[in-house]
């Protein structure tokens, strides 16, 4: 079964806000759900991938939608 | 009928902005055309910046406390309850004993608390120092300490974001005093991929804490504490034992913002960064820690903020003018890197810090700072 993404609007908050607000939806989220944050905080590109590896789960990847990014992680285990 | 003016808090910038209202204002005070209320939840004030010389037994807690009425000017009235909610539309602030307060303007003070409840095992095994309560708890387990393995870990948001590492540096210089620094591991660690939020002060500590033999584990965010088998576990995956485990928690905003329907996540007020007024209410402005803004949670914010609002709340209650000063960011952090020296941080929205040398006598400012705090709270200095 399909789990529906689920999308944090973490914009207009700075660093660390959108990577916390990441972590907090991963914790609560199903295994093999998709959890998309919405950032304005360009350190976020950087960080989210680099915790993501850490913590074992899947970086989707970046959209770039011009004043923000929707920065996507696949919940591993 | 007078302006009624109701600031709910009696903490640091409560009591600030209490006070330079009411001096400012006192011959309308005394006529009868303004009336200050401040409500709040504690009778006897607590400089918190002092728990951490409880913890290493350099200030004792009497030290720290005042009785609220004996830090207000003159003409403000002190009510001891709680405000349970805001009726925004009947401008009335709820109280616990069920009475109601009038007001015209508003301003909420109410901090910010810590949420120890958000990771399981951590009440039973993890000690913190963001209490009286657990400021004295660790100050017996460091009266105990013999050497072992301890563990430092930050849950965020959180007030004072340099206490950590103060913590930190001043545990290690009192291992060696103590004599016992070579039976001691400290491990240091962090939710983020670098040792602190602010970059200029991340790279700081990284050779710091080298020197000193301070482990830094970066990415950990803190999910259960085994305490019976003393395993601190990640949500990345990293398991620390520990002899002895001391927590930042994550922090959140007083239950009256949601009871109010005014707060946002984690309860804080949003907030208008350069005015203070909480979003949609020309009435209702904040300062503190309560905010929502990207900035420090500091003591010293609580002051800077509360002259640009005091400035403002002049205006507004005489002339029903605009808010005309704006709050630019600043804030200002003494960091302790050790019992003998600091060194401190200065910035605002526009200006990231920098960190200069640490000093005998930037420490040594900071202790009389933590004797006099009392005269700022007053605003008389
Ligand atoms: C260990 C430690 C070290 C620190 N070190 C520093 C430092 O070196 N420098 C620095 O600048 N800052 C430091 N701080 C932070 C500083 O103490 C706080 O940022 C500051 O007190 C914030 O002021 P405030 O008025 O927003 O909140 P507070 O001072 O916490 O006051 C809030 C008040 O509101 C009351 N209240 C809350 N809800 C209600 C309600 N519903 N009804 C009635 N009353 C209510 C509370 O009881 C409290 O009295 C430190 C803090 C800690 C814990």
């Amino acid at each position: 079964m399909d789990l529906a993404p689920l999308r944090i609007d973490a914009r207009g908050s700075f660093c660390p806000g959108p990577m916390m607000e990441l972590i907090r939806a991963v914790k609560g989220a199903d295994v093999g759900q998709v959890v998309v944050v919405l950032s304005t905080d360009s350190g976020s590109k950087k960080d989210i991938p680099m915790w993501a590896q850490k913590a074992g789960h899947e970086f989707l990847g970046v959209d770039e939608h011009g004043d923000y990014d929707e920065i996507s992680v696949r919940k591993a285990h | 009928m007078p302006k009624r003016l109701v600031i709910v808090g009696a903490g640091t910038g409560g009591l600030m902005v209490a006070n330079f209202v009411a001096r400012d204002l006192h011959s309308e005070i005394e006529r009868g055309e303004i009336g200050i209320t401040l409500l709040g939840e504690q009778e006897t004030y607590i400089y918190q910046p002092g728990y951490l010389y409880v913890v290493f037994d350099l200030m004792r807690p009497a030290q720290l406390m005042r009785p609220v009425r004996e830090l207000l000017a003159p003409g403000i009235r002190f009510v001891h309850d709680r405000a349970t909610r805001i009726d925004t539309g009947k401008r009335q602030v709820l109280r616990s004993d069920g009475d109601a307060l009038d007001y015209d303007v508003l301003v909420l003070a109410t901090g910010s608390g810590l949420n120890l409840d958000e990771v399981p095992g951590l009440r039973e095994g993890g000690h913190w120092f963001y209490t009286l309560a657990g400021a004295l708890r660790l100050r017996d387990a460091l009266r105990r300490w013999h050497g072992g393995k301890l563990v430092l870990t930050v849950g965020v948001p959180h007030k004072c974001p340099v206490a950590p590492l103060e913590f930190t540096m001043m545990f290690e210089q009192w291992t060696r005093q103590r004599k016992v620094r070579d039976k001691t591991e400290i491990v240091y660690t962090y939710p983020l991929g670098r040792a602190h939020s602010i970059q200029a002060v991340a790279d700081w500590v990284a050779p710091e804490f080298e020197a000193r033999n301070i482990a830094i584990e970066t990415f950990y965010n803190l999910e259960s504490v085994d305490h019976e088998k003393r395993v601190a576990h990640s949500l990345e995956g990293t398991d620390l034992p520990y002899d002895l485990l001391v927590s930042v928690p994550a922090h959140q905003g007083d239950e009256l913002g949601a009871a109010s329907h005014l707060s946002g996540a984690g309860n804080w007020y949003p907030t208008d960064r350069h005015n203070l007024r909480v979003q949609g209410h020309d009435d209702i402005f904040t300062l503190g820690d309560a905010t929502d803004l990207p900035i420090s949670k500091a003591g010293s914010v609580a002051h800077f903020e509360a002259e640009v609002l005091a400035d403002n709340l002049v205006g507004v209650l005489t002339e029903g003018a605009q808010p005309t000063s704006q709050y630019n960011g600043r804030a200002f952090c003494f960091i302790e890197t050790g019992l003998e020296r600091a060194t401190f941080l200065s910035f605002d929205y526009e200006h990231p810090p920098t960190v200069p040398e640490p000093t005998n006598a930037v420490h040594w400012f900071k202790q009389t700072y933590n004797r006099i705090h009392w005269a700022n709270l007053k605003a008389v200095m």
